[in-house]
């Protein structure tokens, strides 16, 4: 590991201005916010992230879970998973958060890990972690080891011939259904993306993972008010039971009306290069009722695209039979 | 097997251990020892020589003062910034109980309490932890005074080689406060950043659930 600086934040503006001398927010930034240090920790020990300034941002005020006015929620970036999951409205209004959450990690690390961070947790793309090989993520223009290596695990919606990395976050699947919006304070002010918006496809710069500019610092992520008779929940395919990364996972969010789905949102985890938000399951879904044909062919529509790669042809299908029996499961006709 | 008869055997394995005054850290440094007495090289450090140096984390250039409270005892230290909370417990304090298994937070050896919560030490780095109660296994227990679950993993064989075993009581008592549910398969569940390469997980499960049930009986009238 590479010698840092290591300073505490006093405050949001302090964060925000030590860390704006940065010449960038994404792979290799030389100045780095640490929360629960499990992603840049670990990444620090292998030489992937080398930071010379780290600025411990756990004691700003931002740890906050609070309802809104319009009765949506607000949750501040270091807020831990842990907390956030077992909270008693994340529970009973967001439960596809919930689940996602608890479905991550361990419990050690759901004590650590923060919402903010959690939004940047990087790529478990095993030649992004090994500075001996070549990845266009890590070293840009260094080529892919991936897609001629072992890419079992890999993306399958969303890749480039540049870079197939999955995320492997489960909490942004599910934020990527609730359609959150996240926060954020930099040089220029506050201002706010949403979710769809804040990961960025790989495209030619895999490298850039986020809209994140030198000094943004992600303040609180903020939910909709739950829509009205709404069921919710995360189905996580992996290779062990717990404490495993996802193969396919599958967040939806739906809405039965009259024998009809009057609401679907869907997400995906495992199997996109950023949480992947399924809009044209979604269409599929609307007007419908709900059916095993429906939710087939909901599930067709969100893995049209799919391309998959030497290893990873499995998880067009899993991701398929996921999306359905998480829709039986939502709508209770399983 | 009778619960008075665990208890007995128990207590005389802690008698063991206190008479003897040999533990695997002693005894293998014992073991060092005499293979240095008997292949004694003249002139620089050899494996295993004692006694024990001041840790490379201190001599650094780079290294900042650092305060920490370990089991209820402070510390003023001086050590490199990239060392770990892990690294400074075994290293700086000889708190030598947690362990280290993976060094990346995969595996749970290295498993410790901070203000009551149990956090990888591995990804901690020390020096972010000044204002926390830090609680080691050696803060829990101690041979002749061992926390229930200490106790509970001994009578119910819920080790084999040991090296995961601390890790796993931190975890274990950390469940105890935590929204786990009564079946084994959640306390399986809760318990799945803990790898037991040994695969004694059974008996850490049953070890576990007699300390819970023990204090659900001892809770209701």
């Amino acid at each position: 590991m590479k010698i840092f600086e290591l300073t505490r934040a006093r405050d949001n503006a302090q964060a925000v201005s030590a860390a704006a001398t940065a010449t960038t927010a994404q792979q290799g930034a030389e100045i780095r916010f640490v929360a629960g240090g499990t992603t840049l920790i670990d990444l620090m020990k292998l030489n992937v992230e080398m930071p010379k300034k780290l600025i411990d941002v756990n004691h700003l005020p931002l740890g906050k879970i609070e309802s809104l006015p319009d009765g949506g929620l607000t949750i501040g970036a270091m807020v831990r998973n842990s907390d956030l999951a077992h909270h008693p409205i994340v529970r009973r209004d967001y439960t596809v958060l919930s689940e996602a959450l608890l479905s991550g990690a361990s419990v050690q690390l759901r004590n650590m890990a923060t919402t903010g961070g959690n939004l940047l947790q990087r790529t478990r793309c095993i030649y992004f972690r090994d500075t001996a090989m070549p990845c266009n993520k890590r070293v840009p223009g260094s080529g892919c080891a991936a897609i001629t290596g072992v890419n079992r695990t890999l993306a399958i919606l969303g890749t480039s011939e540049h870079c197939i990395a999955t995320n492997p976050s489960d909490m942004n699947v599910a934020l990527a259904a609730l359609e959150a919006v996240i926060h954020v304070t930099g040089t220029k002010g506050k201002h706010s993306v949403p979710i769809s918006d804040f990961h960025l496809l790989p495209g030619e710069t895999p490298h850039r993972e986020t809209v994140l500019e030198p000094g943004d610092l992600i303040t609180h992520v903020t939910l909709p008010p739950p829509a009205v008779g709404s069921r919710s929940l995360y189905l996580k395919l992996r290779d062990r039971a717990s404490y495993e990364f996802a193969l396919a996972s599958a967040a939806v969010i739906v809405v039965v009306a009259n024998g009809k789905l009057t609401r679907a949102r869907i997400a995906l985890g495992g199997v996109g290069t950023k949480p992947w938000r399924a809009t044209e399951a979604e269409r599929e879904l609307t007007g419908q009722p709900p059916a095993q044909a429906v939710f087939q062919n909901a599930a067709d529509a969100a893995l049209r695209d799919a391309k998959p790669q030497s290893q990873n042809g499995f998880k067009v299908q899993l991701a398929k039979r996921c999306l359905v029996h998480a829709l039986k499961l939502a709508t209770q006709i399983a | 097997m009778s619960p008075e008869k665990e208890s007995d055997e128990t207590q005389e394995t802690e008698r063991r251990g206190e008479i003897g005054k040999s533990t695997r850290r002693t005894f293998l440094s014992r073991l060092a020892m005499a293979g240095l007495a008997a292949s004694a090289s003249p002139g620089g450090p050899a494996l295993g020589e004692s006694p024990v140096k001041e840790p490379l984390s201190t001599q650094s250039k780079d290294a900042v003062p650092v305060s920490l409270r370990v089991n209820g005892k402070k510390y003023d230290l001086r050590i490199d910034p990239r060392t770990t909370l892990l690294d400074c417990l075994r290293e700086h304090l000889h708190l030598t109980g947690s362990k280290k298994g993976c060094d990346h937070g995969q595996c749970g050896a290295c498993t410790v309490h901070v203000n009551g919560r149990r956090v990888n030490s591995c990804l901690c780095f020390a020096a972010m932890y000044q204002d926390d109660d830090i609680t080691t296994i050696e803060g829990l227990g101690q041979p002749g005074n061992l926390h229930a679950m200490q106790a509970a993993f001994v009578s119910h064989d819920a080790y084999q080689c040991g090296y995961c075993t601390s890790g796993q009581i931190m975890s274990a008592v950390a469940l105890l406060g935590e929204p786990c549910g009564p079946d084994d398969a959640e306390v399986k569940e809760f318990m799945s950043g803990n790898i037991c390469r040994c695969g004694a997980y059974q008996n850490i499960v049953s070890a576990i659930q007699a300390v819970r049930q023990n204090a659900k009986t001892q809770k209701s009238p």
